[in-house]
Formats: C-alpha cells, structure tokens, sequence
C-alpha cells in the first residue's frame, strides 16, 4: 500500500504584525512581494517557489508558508 | 494564526514585539527557536536567560523557562541554574553591551570554567536600549552619542575573547543568513562545555542612523558582500580580512565540563549522598 500525500503550501501574512520594513520584499529572488501602506503583500502568487527565504528573514513573523497535508488513503500502486 | 514554529515556542500573545521596523533581534530569536526545534528539545528542559537592552527582551517573547535578570548578569544567574539542574539546556541570550562591557568579566569567567550552556550574543554595535552609546564592540572611528566625534577604542572581537578565555565552542553568523545562525546555534547547543555564537545583527535606528549606514537592507546587504566563511579567510592574509565578517564554526576544543568536575567533588567528598533526597 503506498499513501499518497499532497503537501499544498500557501503563503501567508499577518498584517498586524509586519513593521513595512520591506526586508522580505528585497530579498525575494522572485520578486513575489511587495508594501501598500507599509503592509507586505503578495502580489505574483504564481511565481513563489517557497524558498522560505522571506519566512526566515522577517523580523517580526509576518510573513511564513502554511502546509497542509492531505493524505489520500487507500491507494494501491498497483491500480 | 502564526506559523507552527512561532505558535509552539513564543509567548504570542506578547506580538509583535516592541523591537523597531527591521531590527535584527526577531531574525535572531527566530533562530534560536529553530535551532531548538530542529534538535527536537523538550521544551520544558529548555532555560532562556537574558540580561538587559533590546536584545534582552527576548526572554519574555520565548515561551521556555525563562528569566530575565539585571544588566550584565546573564551569566551569573545561568551558572547558578546550570549547577543547581544540570539536566537543562541553558541558552543565554545577551546584547554587545550585556555580555562585553558590564558582563565582560562574567564572560571570561563562565568561558575559562566552561560552563555547559550556549551564549547566543545579539552584536549590534552599540547600545540600542539606551539610546546609541558605544559598546565594546563599536568599530574604531565609528559614532555614537558617547562618541560624538568618533570612537578611538579599538573593538573587542567577542568570539575571539571567549575563544582566549577558555570557551571551547566559538561561531559567528549574520542576519543576512539566518539558516548560517540556525546551524551554528544547533551545533553550540550539541558542544559540551560552554558555546558562544556571536550573531552580527542590525540596529538600524541608533547604530544605523548615527553612522550614515543607509536603511535597515543597506546594512543587510553589507553585511552579505563583507562576510566570509571561515574557510576561506584562512587562506587570506590578514589585510583582506580587515573589516570583513569571517562566519562559521570558529574554534571547538575539548576541555572538563564545569558541571561535571564540580559533580564529581560532590561525589568524592561525600561518597556518593543525594543531597535532594537526604
Ligand atoms: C547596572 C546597569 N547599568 C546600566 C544600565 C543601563 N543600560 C540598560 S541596557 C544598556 C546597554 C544595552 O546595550 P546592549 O547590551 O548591547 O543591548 P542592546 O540594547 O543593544 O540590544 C545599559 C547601559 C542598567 N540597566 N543597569
Ligand atoms: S518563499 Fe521565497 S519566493 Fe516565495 S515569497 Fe518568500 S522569498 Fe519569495
Ligand atoms: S520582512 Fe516582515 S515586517 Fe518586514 S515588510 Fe516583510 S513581512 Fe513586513
Ligand atoms: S534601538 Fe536598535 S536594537 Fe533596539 S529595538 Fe530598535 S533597532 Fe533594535
């Protein structure tokens, strides 16, 4: 029996947290980020590759990859 | 909802913390809890201890045992922890200031006797809590509000000091690479006997703005083109390193762990009783 498990990531933020120093923004390899009103934001979702580079580099824990394992049971190799 | 990491072991109730926009302490204590996380400690066997100044205020973000003492004292208080419950993981988590000038006699004394425990040092370049005087570890030449025409002491090398005094596990990271702190603070939890990891941080409100650094990615982005891993500066002769940042695991030797030896007096001179049941 082999499990299958999907792994989704997402990139999340907590507004009230981040201090619009825009470290995170400079230092994304794919330009991904960007401050309106000194508020990080996502703005080419698409092109995140979850180097997690933004995650370990924020001072203030407002920005980080939430995964969800989804487990799909059941599922034969041989099928 | 914050990350897993950030829930599990931080007093999140507490956030966002009172550090300014940009200051390298939330990288740094991000670290440490990585660091922690990824050994897989019991939380419970875990002792924060902090003395005084921005960096300090740690203690109280970090969800561990933790205790927050007086300025300079980090130490003292953690040797005292340290031989009273052996068993626990003391990390101390100390500013330049704390740890180099008021601190700085605890700190060749804690190193000479090699006390278990893992010294993370927040090296800012300055006095940040009080509002930018110069530390022990301000360059040469540099400002601060007690230097206002440039400071003429030359810095202390903290790694190198603690090195000199005896402690048998030295590192140094920067905030510019936070998974270098994470690994180098890893291996100073796993090093028996006393380990100190100086973390280049940022100020960019006292030392930042005092010394024309630029804003706080400025100062990052020197950080990054000045830094040079260990190995390769040992290949450099001495006047490429002048003002760079040699990171990585600097100096590890094997010396008698000071809660052991002291262990083995309570055995020899009383033969063995257990002072907490007798
Ligand atoms: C005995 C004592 N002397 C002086 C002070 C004032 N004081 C508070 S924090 C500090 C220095 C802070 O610098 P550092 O340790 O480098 O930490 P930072 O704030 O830069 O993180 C000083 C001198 C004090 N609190 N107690
Ligand atoms: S995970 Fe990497 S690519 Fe994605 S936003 Fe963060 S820094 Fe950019
Ligand atoms: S690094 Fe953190 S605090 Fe700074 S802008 Fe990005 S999310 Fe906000
Ligand atoms: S004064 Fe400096 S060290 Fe203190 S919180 Fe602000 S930036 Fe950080």
């Amino acid at each position: 029996m082999v499990k299958l498990v999907i792994v989704m990531k997402t990139l999340k933020t907590i507004d009230k947290w981040c201090k619009g120093c825009g470290i995170c923004v400079e230092f994304c390899p794919k330009n991904v980020l960007g401050l309106i009103d000194d508020k990080v934001t996502v703005q080419n979702k698409e092109e995140c590759i979850f180097c997690g580079q933004c995650e370990l580099r924020c001072p203030d824990y407002a920005i980080f990859a939430e995964e969800n394992n989804y487990e799909q049971a059941g599922f034969n190799a041989r099928q | 909802m914050a990350s897993q990491l950030v829930e599990k072991y931080m007093r999140t109730e507490h956030l966002p913390h009172i550090w300014c926009p940009g200051c390298g302490n939330g990288v740094i204590m991000h670290a440490v809890v990585r660091a922690i996380d990824k050994l897989e400690l019991d939380k419970n066997k875990v002792c924060i201890v902090s003395g005084i100044g921005c960096s300090s205020r740690a203690a109280g973000y970090l969800d561990f045992n933790t205790i927050h003492t007086t300025h300079g004292r980090a130490l003292a208080f953690a040797t005292g922890i340290k031989l009273a419950k052996p068993e626990l993981e003391v990390v101390v988590i100390a500013g330049d200031g704390d740890i180099a000038a008021i601190g700085g006699n605890h700190l060749i004394h804690a190193a000479r006797r090699n006390v278990g425990m893992t010294v993370v040092v927040i090296n800012n370049n300055i006095y940040g809590m009080t509002g930018g005087q110069y530390s022990p570890a301000t360059p040469a030449g540099e400002f601060g509000t007690t230097a206002p025409y440039g400071n003429i002491d030359r810095p202390f090398d903290i790694a190198a000091l603690a090195a000199g005094a005896g402690a048998s596990f030295t590192a140094r990271g920067t905030v510019y690479n936070p998974a270098q702190i994470t690994s180098c603070i890893q291996k100073g939890i796993l090093h028996k006997g006393f380990s100190l990891i100086e973390c280049i941080s940022v100020c960019p409100v006292y030392y930042g703005r005092k010394n024309k650094k630029g804003s706080v990615i400025d100062m990052i982005k020197w950080q990054r083109d000045n830094s040079i891993p260990v190995e390769k500066a040992g290949k450099l002769p001495p006047e490429e390193l002048k003002g760079k940042i040699v990171t990585g695991v600097l100096s590890q030797a094997t010396y008698p762990e000071y809660t052991e030896e002291y262990a083995k007096i309570i055995e020899k001179v009383s033969g063995g009783i257990n002072y907490e049941q007798a």
